[in-house]
């Protein structure tokens, strides 16, 4: 049965009737065009299409609409573009921090809910951060240090008057 | 005019066709316009026919272009491979990309470079600063594009100038170029053939067997328009405009479907003894005996020193890709056009006319387009091509239509070619001085490739399932001169006054194998760097100077041990005491990759409990030229931390019906709190041929952990992953 679900992505307020049990990442994907999050399993267990919702790191693939009824999400093209990019995303270009890269919207996407709470992470809470998702090519070394590179920028940023 | 005044240095491809020898892949592609265009001013615009993985190619061939042409990076565009245009380089694999594509361009550029020079003016010195020829006066004297055109380079290439030595170079082995394809992958843009929506797209789902020989056994339910549901054979297919409702009839239709089981698989518990017993195929792959030692019997030992014994195992594992293999196909007017992130887009084009000329007998080779478009990760012969013919065949349903098909989780754990599993049995005299005199080692595992493009029918999953469609070619194994497959470095680095190396090739193919990334080298060093380790302890004697003895005659051998233990800062100090009920210790081992390949040494440093935990994993690697040196740290690194994940946890499960457990909670792959502390040390060596990293670490890592978790437990695990239920097993057996 459809009903209506309203909601934010990205700061737009959208507006679909599909059936609730329609998945959030087959909206953002196919409704919206977005290609940031991706499809890895179905069954939120990589990480691949996480989202943020009201601020707080969700997988998208199994989230039935209804369950975001009324709530801000936001994905990596709401965190940043090429010419006005976040924090991460630049330091994941200045890191080199990725290889096949499918998993790296995701990683970044929670990466910035960490920041967000957590601005000086340690390298624990970043693994800690980062244990929902999996990256099969092992560039997890420098996905770490370009999270600690970011953090390292964004306070200094903060902490000049 | 003079030729050949370029040496070809240093590559390795096959040149026995009779054509002059030409460098890289330059020797099957020899026009100079196959490789580069001047057709848009101020951009060097170069085809390759190796395609991006993820492990960074693009960028490495990127900067040997700018390199060799002194031009910024950013006047290179690297185009997509595609069968329309640019070389064919066969498949991308082998860790060959660097030296086959790279060495062709370098060739290439020096060619064009050459040519521009000449056309510039006659004897005097010039030089090229930005891509502009100058003068020594300093006067710009043109540019590439308005010195020549892509009329130039209408000619096949002649060596008349050779690339830059070592000293000319500004670029390689010291810029740290970005990665072309990293930014969009970080800003979200499309990318990868997932992404791509062209108009008019319809969304396909295949329904698969569980077994490779499982029949269809049930009726399919209709479906409402416009939602389509076919069986041909045993590949069942839904197709239609959504694809929220092709997912969903595609799960419906599935729990009506019945299969009749093939012939069962075999007990998981017992499998290092089924491919011991189950008909195989032997090949003395290798021997290399000595004057007045006794011939090689090896039911009978030599008089005099001690022989030594052991038996290693490998499971079957999963390329286990974040994204699962997806492919869109066109259909329009006879001819067929497909988007793939197929390794080979060439093989894949000729086993999709075997697999469509049934359907289409009029289908030639030139009526199929195949562009090579990102997808995730794929670390061998996974779903790619499969998923490619899947959409082949719904798009010929569809004509004028594309057709997107996407592999579901599960598909891609249970139904993509696996890597095989793999028991290595080693034997080796050891006389009273230590030396080891006498060294077998043999394997016993399906083959390693079953890419498309090689045989006469094809290797393509769907195509098997098809109505009357040809059982799929058992894997085989590539030649030793390729690098061979199962018996890719069974051959030892080390000297032996004499060794025997047997494979035996299954001949019968319960779960479909494939290349996985380093093929056969994964389970041989492993086998093999724990056996010298076990040869060691049973001297009382220190496993380095075990090494060292037999290595005297590879100095870069000895050099990356070297270098990965001088630069440790853990390697030797004292060990600080485990927490209570664990125990800590370290090991290490090395390989040079297919023996001619890349050298690279591993130290591990581990703890174990309950499980194995690694704290430390440092690597030296030799490359010979390094080209990018972080892309070389890039593709170790993570190839030390998927083969980690292979170690320790890996092994896909089955029971007589087919793969069980595919899905992420059951194939377990290493995550970020399982992150070890690593380090890569990297020695360039300018003036040698570059060789590829991508393949360079797994073997070792797996011997380094393995003699690590032996360190610490004083027990030895011979049978991968170095899971709990594995040591358990083995401290039993103990």
């Amino acid at each position: 049965m459809s009903e209506t679900c309203s909601f934010h992505v990205n700061g737009h307020a959208c507006a679909h009737v599909l059936p609730a049990q329609t998945t959030l990442l087959s909206v953002l994907r196919d409704e919206l065009g977005l290609s940031g999050p991706k499809f890895g399993c179905g069954e939120g267990e990589c990480g691949a299409c996480m989202v943020l919702v009201d601020g707080h790191p969700q997988p998208s693939c199994n989230l039935p609409l209804w369950a975001i009824e009324g709530r801000r999400v936001v994905t990596l093209e709401g965190l940043g573009t090429s010419l006005h990019p976040h924090p991460l995303q630049a330091a994941f270009i200045a890191e080199n921090a990725g290889q096949c890269g499918y998993c790296l919207a995701g990683i970044i996407t929670s990466a910035a809910a960490l920041l967000e709470r957590c601005p000086r992470p340690s390298r624990e809470q970043i693994l800690a951060a980062l244990d929902k998702h999996l990256c099969r090519c092992g560039a997890h070394p420098r996905i770490v240090r370009a999270i600690e590179r970011a953090a390292a920028l964004t306070s200094l940023e903060t902490s000049t008057p | 005019m003079s030729v050949a005044a370029a040496p070809l240095r240093g590559f390795t491809i096959d040149r026995s066709d009779g054509q002059r020898p030409l460098p890289g892949s330059l020797h099957g592609n020899r026009r100079l316009d196959r490789w580069l265009s001047l057709a848009e001013p101020g951009v060097m615009l170069v085809r390759t026919g190796k395609v991006e993985l993820g492990q960074g190619i693009l960028t490495a061939l990127q900067l040997i272009v700018a390199e060799e042409l002194d031009l910024p990076l950013s006047a290179v565009r690297l185009l997509p491979a595609t069968t329309a245009a640019g070389p064919d380089e066969g498949v991308t694999s082998g860790s060959l990309s660097v030296q086959d594509s790279g060495g062709a361009l370098r060739h290439a550029c020096a060619e064009l470079r050459g040519l521009a020079l000449e056309r510039a003016g006659g004897s005097q010195p010039l030089r090229v600063e930005a891509g502009r020829v100058l003068a020594p006066d300093g006067r710009v004297l043109g540019d590439y594009w308005s010195l020549l055109s892509d009329a130039d380079l209408d000619r096949e290439y002649e060596g008349r100038w050779a690339p830059k030595v070592a000293a000319e170079r500004r670029l390689m082995g010291r810029a740290r170029p970005e990665r072309l394809d990293l930014a969009d992958k970080v800003f979200g843009t499309a990318r990868y053939v997932h992404d791509l929506r062209p108009p008019g797209l319809l969304h396909g789902r295949v329904l698969r067997a569980p077994t490779l020989l499982a029949r269809l056994a049930s009726a399919l339910p209709a479906l409402p328009e416009p939602l389509h549901c076919w069986a041909d054979g045993n590949f069942v297919a839904v197709m239609g405009e959504s694809e929220r409702k092709v997912e969903a009839a595609a799960e419906r239709v599935r729990a009506t479907l019945q299969w009749q089981p093939g012939p069962p698989l075999p007990d998981q518990a017992t499998l290092p003894d089924f491919l011991r017993s189950a008909e195989s195929q032997a090949t003395v792959t290798a021997e290399r005996g000595q004057p007045g030692l006794p011939a090689t019997d090896w039911a009978t030992p030599p008089p005099g020193g001690t022989r030594h014994t052991a038996t290693y195992f490998k499971p079957y594992l999963a390329h286990a890709s974040i994204g699962p293999s997806c492919a869109l196909a066109l259909w329009q007017q006879g001819r067929l056009t497909v988007w793939t992130h197929s390794q080979s887009i060439h093989n894949l084009r000729d086993d999709l006319l075997l697999a469509l000329q049934p359907l289409h007998p009029a289908l030639r080779k030139q009526d199929i387009e195949i562009h090579h478009v990102e997808g995730a990760g794929c670390y061998g012969h996974n779903g790619a091509d499969d998923v490619a013919c899947d959409a082949a065949l719904m798009a010929l349903r569809a004509e004028g239509r594309p057709v997107r098909v996407l592999w579901s989780r599960a598909d891609e754990l249970a139904h993509g070619p696996l890597g095989p599993a793999h028991r290595v049995e080693l034997q080796a005299q050891v006389d009273e001085e230590g030396h080891i005199t006498h060294w077998q080692h043999e394997t016993w595992a399906n083959g390693y490739s079953s890419r498309p493009g090689r045989a006469k029918v094809p290797a393509l999953l769907a195509a098997s399932q098809r109505e009357g469609g040809a059982p799929l070619p058992l894997a085989i194994n590539p030649p030793l001169g390729s690098g061979g497959g199962a018996e890719r470095n069974a051959v030892p680095g080390y000297t032996f006054a004499q060794h025997r190396i047997v494979t035996h090739r299954l001949l019968q193919m319960p779960l479909r194998t494939s290349a996985m990334r380093a093929l056969g080298a994964f389970a041989n060093v492993f086998a093999i760097e724990s056996f010298i380790d076990e040869i060691a302890l049973a001297r009382g004697e220190d496993a380095l100077a075990l090494r060292r003895r037999h290595l005297q005659h590879d100095a870069r051998a000895l050099a990356v041990l070297d270098t990965a233990i001088e630069r440790s800062t853990w390697w030797n100090a004292p060990e600080q005491p485990a927490e209570e009920g664990e125990s800590r210790g370290r090991g290490l081992a090395w390989a040079r990759y297919k023996n001619t390949g890349a050298w690279c040494a591993v130290l591990a440093r581990v703890q174990v409990g309950e499980s194995v935990r690694v704290l430390d994993l440092d690597l030296a690697v030799d490359v010979g030229m390094v080209v990018d040196r972080d892309g070389v740290i890039n593709q170790i690194e993570g190839g030390a931390l998927q083969a980690m994940s292979w170690t320790l946890k890996e092994q896909v499960t089955f029971d007589a019906e087919g793969v069980t457990g595919a899905s992420w909670e059951h194939y377990r792959i290493l995550r970020f709190s399982e992150l070890p502390r690593s380090v890569v040390h990297v020695i360039d060596r300018p003036e040698e041929p570059p060789l590829g990293a991508g393949e360079a670490a797994q073997g070792p890592v797996a011997g380094a952990l393995a003699n690590a978790v032996a360190a610490a437990l004083g027990i030895r695990v011979r049978a991968l992953p170095l899971s709990p239920a594995n040591i358990l097993a083995a401290m039993e057996a103990a």
